[in-house]
């Protein structure tokens, strides 16, 4: 296995003081990564230093070996980092089509743009199959995954989600994990935020517990998941 | 004896379910936590117990008495105070005078009027060193730092005598040390009388802090009980993780 995105020490926080407060991570490449943690445990921030909007006080980033700290957002997502907003991003009025083509902006080579286009139409079915219709008018668990599809029109080295199930009912959050998996299995490295830590963990190749701005548990996802220590974790020491 | 007693309480917001035909009991003179995950509906809970938004469905009763339809300022009257997840002052009030507004029913004018406030002054300048923020009384409130915020309006709620006060997250954002402060007012004030409603998602505070914890899921009570029992529920730590 190698390391695509290595935390080594990582310190960050806002004017108020530090919220991550030593941060070691590795995300493998093929992985299927998934942070989860109680409120407040510095998932978001985490976040956003890896996609260069928080610059951490201490500490390394390293994609593919390279120090990507100091880059600007921009520069990063030229690196090939890519994330999925944990808000419902597309836009309303515009096709689905559309949307998924606005992934690929900054791609100058049409003929690239149009055989991506037609792998994620072969990837999301949903996605060819109401390419016309307004995005507004899909489901909130098809608007997720027409983000994913978005999102690959990239080409990701690694593909981050924030909170994927977020306001989906549960049906629909199987359906969106169940696409999350296939990507994983199709090559694609995610890294995953999730509240849900059980749907989250559960089809992770990597399950890794944040609290107060610590890694306190990783490990294979669904052993993390059914370690008593995450109990603790969630719901307080005595 | 229960204080506030919420009985099949429900509140809807377009085609969500926010509060559930929720039960819930609070008892006097306890410091009580309402915990549960995201979305659970802990704040719609808060808002309407404090006449922030109507109900559609339940009813709300204080000491034997309904707060049927009552809006917030009259849930104040009867002895309910509140905080909020982001401290609520006036900015350009000095923290005294923030500490006056509450107990001058008369308003503004009254408070600048000087005439007889010398009792109300002194019992403001009694809260703020309890607080052990008096250094900052002549200061406009928003040139206080994010922690005396939270201070001063945890002593603006006090200034009123309230019999119970809600409070929301009043650890959310606060550091280590505060937060003993904090919690240690908490305790005295208690002691001196006064019940606390707490909506946190600090566990450790709310674990060692209160004397039990409600847990609410989907809108509606899954476990009550002291703080190990409620701990060690499967159920709690199932409503955490996720169905």
């Amino acid at each position: 296995m190698t390391a695509l995105l290595e935390l080594q020490g990582l310190v960050a926080g806002y004017g108020g003081g530090d919220i991550l407060l030593g941060i070691d991570l590795t995300v493998e490449e093929g992985s299927l990564t998934c942070i989860v943690g109680p409120n407040g445990a510095g998932k978001s921030t985490l976040l956003r230093v890896v996609s260069g909007l928080l610059k951490p006080t201490r500490g390394s980033v390293r994609f593919r070996r390279e120090s990507i700290a100091a880059l600007s957002p921009r520069a990063i997502l030229n690196r090939g980092i890519v994330q999925v907003p944990q808000e419902r991003s597309l836009f309303p009025t515009m096709t689905v089509w559309e949307n998924v083509r606005l992934g690929a902006y900054t791609v100058r080579d049409r003929g690239l743009v149009e055989r991506r286009l037609a792998a994620v139409g072969e990837t999301f079915p949903i996605v060819k199959e109401r390419r016309n219709e307004l995005a507004a008018s899909l489901s909130g668990g098809q608007q997720k995954i027409v983000e994913f599809a978005r999102a690959l029109m990239l080409d990701p080295t690694l593909l981050i989600l924030d909170e994927p199930s977020m306001g989906l009912d549960p049906k629909t959050r199987t359906t969106v994990f169940n696409t999350i998996r296939s990507m994983n299995d199709a090559g694609h490295t995610l890294l995953l935020v999730e509240q849900n830590a059980r749907s989250g963990l559960g089809i992770a190749t990597h399950g890794v517990v944040m609290e107060s701005g610590r890694v306190r548990l990783q490990g294979p996802g669904p052993e993390v998941l059914s370690n008593p220590e995450i109990g603790r974790l969630y719901l307080g020491a005595a | 004896m229960s204080l506030l007693q919420v009985d099949h309480l429900s509140k809807r917001f377009g085609g969500v379910v926010a509060v559930d035909d929720c039960t819930l009991s609070i008892p006097a003179g306890g410091i009580t936590g309402l915990i549960g995950p995201n979305g659970s509906g802990k704040t719609t809970i808060f808002n309407l117990i404090t006449g922030f938004i109507a109900k559609d469905e339940g009813q709300i009763t204080f000491k034997s008495q309904l707060l049927d339809g009552l809006g917030p300022d009259r849930v104040y009257e009867r002895g309910i105070g509140r905080t909020f997840q982001l401290a609520r002052i006036f900015p350009r009030l000095t923290a005294l005078e923030n500490l006056l507004v509450p107990i001058r029913r008369k308003g503004l004018r009254a408070l600048f009027s000087r005439a007889g406030w010398s009792h109300e002054r002194s019992k403001a300048m009694e809260m703020l060193e309890f607080l052990e923020i008096a250094q900052v009384a002549g200061a406009l409130g928003g040139s206080l730092s994010y922690g005396q915020r939270k201070l001063l309006e945890l002593g603006a709620v006090m200034m009123a005598e309230p019999e119970l006060v809600l409070l929301d997250e009043p650890a959310g954002g606060v550091n280590p040390a505060l937060l003993e402060r904090i919690a240690d007012r908490l305790r005295t004030l208690n002691e001196r009388g006064t019940s606390f409603l707490i909506v946190e998602h600090n566990m450790s505070f709310v674990m060692n802090l209160c004397s039990e914890v409600i847990v609410v899921h989907r809108g509606r009570q899954i476990a009550s009980g002291k703080p190990d029992a409620v701990r060690n529920d499967p159920a709690v730590l199932d409503a955490y993780l996720g169905a």
